[in-house]
């Protein structure tokens, strides 16, 4: 799909350009990111090990960043490599103009440590646990985790069945208005 | 009691649980039981049912309650503690509907998709059909009878693609791109439905020529945009800010940037229509000696007082275009001339309207985006706690230096705790009158503070008058002219030294919430300015523009232009953070300073470079907790109440009320500055019939109060419809929440009916068989 050809054809440059929310500048600055993780590496690979993502200075620090190429990867062995189309999907689904909707799909997607669908109590665990940090003062005691985990499920678990599946989670989020401008990820790569 | 049946995976067998992960064909045979796809499908169609079944169905559950509340709840509890939960149930559990759709499962968002194409296509034809109509929400589902189907998703895909094939091609677009299929996958799904539209862009197939033009005005459209995207002021360095600081941060600078845009704008137009007239045809002036120092530019005096800056130079006359320069005589422009095809400026009415339209698009883009912002942050149903929307959506991802991330979580962290000692000790009344009491000590400490001050400053400024008063009668030296500035700098100074003193206050009270710290910090630091801007105007408008020759001065409007000039500059030195008090005293300004916007542009400009260096070289993120939204919402009301309003207030005082000075100015002469629209219409009366209809308009209008009685009434009715949809709508959501509710308890009585089935199946003779009396 000429991924790895120094330069994207037209006709696909348009075709991403219709199916993503980028623009063709962020497309063309994202192939060349994208070439620069493969430089090193042999040419005929069609996808960038989890490791040289990683390695990107937007997601070297964050705390979701093993998440995020789980999630966007399409790899058949689930090793969390990002072909050039996932690495697109990536940033568009971080783009300003991105809907609600798929922001949400994907951030559910992200929290949702153990891929079951829902967000039940131990990925809620997980989830304040990348929050607060990795240092021993900034985590939660046990009791304010289990207080807090309880608090958060009684908010927003409607049907009462112990975990926050997507709708439910999609509701929570319709109502907090600074989701979608905190929700972007670097869109003017520079 | 409150007994939740927990479906929490992983306390039963995980080994199961893999098979079956890897097992599609299990899961698709179960999708293919006719369950609905989606809670929210399942929801609807509940909606849908006649009020006979939904009566039955609460029944039911409600009975179902009572019945797991007393007798088959400690069956349930033991059911769930000693057995396993057996493979068909795992497997229906696993391949739920509201459960499929983080798995990965295109199906099933194929089926979303399908759902939203048809109703897409629905809403655009608009059919007639009748047995479309009957029940349109199960139709679109799309569910096949013959459900047996293994390549279900094969027809549910070749079914999307029907369904795109029938959109529009914009419509087509929009939801591909808002579809969560991977981008392998849309290129596949692009692919079929251009199938037959081999080698043609999407925008080009065959269409009518209205939709040519509506194709060209889109690229027209795309193009501006991508130019205006390309030319975004301060791109870079905001982005770089975002990364650092985050979202909160990079608002304030955001603001900066539209204030910044806004008066652009606002200069263009004075500048078109105002200044570069008169500076075409400049009046003449005697020519008066002034020693040249480099003060003149932070006083405004000297030979700033008479420049195209302030009030004193603009003629009173109309300028007509035929005549030339040399022709011009004092004071009355270039003539009278009785020729109608010559063109006139009248400059009085120019300034009257120009600030007049300033003035009115101001308010127009105030009201709007402050709108607009509200509507954002406006939530219809205000739940209980934030906890789940702090976890859920704090987390700001365009944070990616390391040291930010880290004082992210601490934030995080930090206001996690908070909110949980809230919940824990909210309801602690210790201390309550002591509390009283600080609260009490606090207010008085600030508004006395805040009298004094503007005590302090009236008297300052009289005793300046003085003094400027016995420098005019002897020579004019620097040391005189630098004393002008003693007023902005005291005035500045307590604008500065205040807050710091309110916040002192406000830290030794004890208060339930940030927020409530915060409005209350707020509200004392406008009641501050708000007073300080009352006592400077009441000096201005009130003391100054009665009685100038007491005063000694000839032209009163240059000298409060010179004054709000010197202000301007003295704020920004002292204090550039507060820019709501900069925005007031242009606003007032733009009266007698007609250039004004242009000193607030290079003012903004700076602004925005000082604070950005300073955050980048001190590189300490705020340890105190924004939420942007808000913020913004807070920035624009600010901007809009006090100094706008203020400003309009004064302006509107100074129009109707106060006499212009005879010397100088476009309004000499004259009782008061509105007469100059009066003679103007008057005079349309006179010479031209065709235009004196809108004089009528104006009467009827603008001066009968009943017209204005009649608008009021209208907007209160709309206020009122809107807050009983509002009623309606909170009503709503908490049915539908209690519905939700019920469908779960079902949900879990029917899951935990086939577990008890299949034991009973499984083990006919085992003693823990229920007392149901079901044997074997």
């Amino acid at each position: 799909m000429g991924t790895t050809a120094s330069q994207l054809g037209k006709d696909l440059l348009s075709e991403y350009q219709e199916l993503t929310f980028l623009t063709k500048q962020e497309i063309l600055l994202a192939h060349k990111r994208y070439s620069e993780l493969l430089s090193k590496e042999d040419r005929n690979l069609t996808s960038v090990p989890m490791e040289k993502v990683l390695s990107l200075p937007e997601l070297k620090s964050n705390p979701f960043r093993k998440r995020i190429c789980h999630v966007f990867s399409t790899s058949d062995m689930k090793d969390g490599s990002l072909t050039f189309e996932d690495f697109l999907d990536l940033l568009s689904a971080f783009s300003d103009s991105a809907t609600l909707e798929i922001k949400s799909h994907y951030a559910f997607r992200i929290f949702d440590f153990d891929d079951d669908g829902t967000l039940d109590g131990g990925d809620l665990e997980k989830l304040v646990n990348c929050l607060t940090g990795k240092t021993e003062d900034t985590r939660l005691t046990p009791e304010e985790m289990r207080q807090l985990i309880s608090n958060i499920l009684e908010e927003s678990d409607i049907d009462k069945d112990g975990t926050v599946n997507l709708s439910e989670f999609q509701h929570v989020i319709s109502r907090s208005p600074d989701f979608v401008r905190a929700k972007s990820l670097f869109c003017r790569t520079a | 009691m409150a007994y939740s049946v927990d479906f929490n995976l992983r306390p039963i067998m995980e080994l199961e649980l893999e098979s079956l992960r890897g097992d599609d064909t299990a899961q698709d045979s179960m999708k293919g039981t006719g369950l609905e796809s989606g809670s929210r499908e399942t929801l609807e169609m509940e909606v849908l049912t006649t009020e006979g079944r939904d009566r039955l169905a609460s029944q039911m559950s409600d009975v179902r309650e009572r019945a797991d509340e007393r007798s088959e709840e400690s069956i349930q509890t033991n059911l769930l503690v000693r057995k396993r939960w057996s493979t068909t149930t795992l497997r229906v559990l696993s391949s739920m509907p509201s459960r499929s759709i983080g798995q990965q499962s295109r199906l099933e968002i194929i089926s979303q998709c399908n759902i939203r194409s048809t109703q897409l296509r629905r809403y655009h034809r608009q059919t007639q059909d009748v047995s479309l109509s009957s029940r349109p929400s199960i139709r679109g589902y799309g569910i096949e009878a013959d459900s047996e189907d293994v390549c279900e998703e094969e027809t549910k895909r070749q079914e999307l693609v029907n369904n795109l094939q029938s959109l529009s091609a914009g419509d087509r677009v929009r939801l591909l791109r808002a579809t969560p299929l991977s981008l392998a996958e849309k290129t596949k799904l692009r692919k079929l439905v251009f199938s037959d539209k081999v080698g043609q862009s999407l925008l080009s197939s065959q269409v009518p020529c209205c939709s040519l033009l509506k194709r060209a005005l889109c690229h027209i459209w795309f193009g501006c945009l991508f130019i205006l995207s390309s030319l975004q002021l301060w791109q870079v360095a905001l982005k770089r800010l975002g990364g650092r600081f985050g979202t909160g941060v990079l608002s304030y600078f955001l603001f900066i940037r539209t204030l910044l845009l806004f008066n652009v704008f606002l200069f263009l137009i004075n500048g078109l229509f105002l200044v570069l007239p008169q500076a075409i045809y400049p009046p003449l002036h005697t020519p008066s000696s002034h020693r040249v120092t480099g003060l003149e530019l932070f006083t405004g005096t000297g030979y700033l007082s008479n420049s195209l800056m302030f009030y004193g130079y603009y003629t009173n006359s109309t300028i007509n275009t035929s005549c030339r320069p040399d022709e011009a005589t004092a004071g009355t422009g270039c003539g009278t001339t009785s020729d109608p095809h010559m063109m006139a400026y009248n400059i009085p009415l120019a300034y009257c309207f120009t600030i007049g339209i300033t003035f009115f698009i101001t308010g127009i883009v105030l009201v709007y985006s402050m709108s607009k912002s509200f509507g954002r942050s406006f939530r219809v149903f205000k739940s209980q706690g934030n906890m789940a929307i702090k976890v859920f959506c704090s987390w700001d991802f365009k944070v990616s230096k390391k040291m930010s991330v880290r004082m992210q979580s601490e934030n995080i962290t930090t206001q996690l705790k908070e909110l949980l000692s809230e919940v824990k000790g909210g309801e602690e009344e210790k201390g309550r009158l002591s509390g009283m009491a600080v609260h009490l000590l606090a207010w008085s400490i600030s508004l006395g503070s805040t009298f004094f001050c503007a005590l302090g400053i009236h008297c300052f400024a009289k005793y300046m008058h003085l003094r400027r008063l016995e420098d005019a009668e002897g020579e004019v030296s620097v040391l005189h002219e630098a004393r002008l500035l003693a007023l902005p700098g005291v005035v500045s100074c307590g604008n500065l030294l205040l807050p710091g003193l309110f916040n002192l206050v406000s830290w030794m009270e004890n208060f339930n919430s940030p927020i409530v710290r915060l409005y209350v910090s707020i509200f004392r630091n406008l009641l501050l300015k708000v007073s300080i801007l009352g006592v400077l105007c009441y000096h201005w408008l009130g003391k100054i523009a009665a009685e100038p020759e007491q005063h000694g001065l000839q032209c009163w409007e240059s000298f409060v232009g010179q004054e709000l000039y010197r202000f301007l500059l003295v704020d920004f030195i002292f204090t550039a953070l507060y820019t709501v008090f900069g925005e007031f005293i242009w606003k007032l300004g733009l009266l007698f300073t007609p250039l004004l916007p242009a000193v607030q542009i290079l003012k903004l400009l700076l602004l925005f470079h000082m604070k950005k260096s300073s955050l980048l070289v001190n590189c300490q993120a705020s340890r105190k907790p924004w939420r942007a939204s808000q913020m913004s919402t807070l920035f624009i009301s600010l901007l809009c109440f006090p100094s706008f309003l203020g400003a309009i207030v004064s302006v509107t005082y100074t129009i109707l009320t106060i006499k212009p000075s005879s010397g100088c100015g476009p309004f000499r002469n004259l009782p008061f500055m509105f007469h100059s629209g009066k003679q103007w219409a008057q005079e349309l009366k006179s010479t031209n019939h065709k235009l004196a209809w809108l004089n009528w308009v104006h009467h009827c209008l603008v001066e009968n109060p009943l017209f204005l009685f009649l608008l009021a009434g209208v907007f209160l009715m709309v206020i009122y419809i809107h807050t009983q949809v509002l009623d309606g709508q909170r009503k709503t959501i908490s049915l539908l929440q209690k519905q939700i509710e019920n469908e779960g308890k079902d949900k879990k009585f029917l899951i935990t009916s086939l577990q008890a089935i299949h034991e009973k199946r499984q083990y006919p003779l085992s003693p823990s068989s229920r007392p149901q009396g079901s044997e074997v």
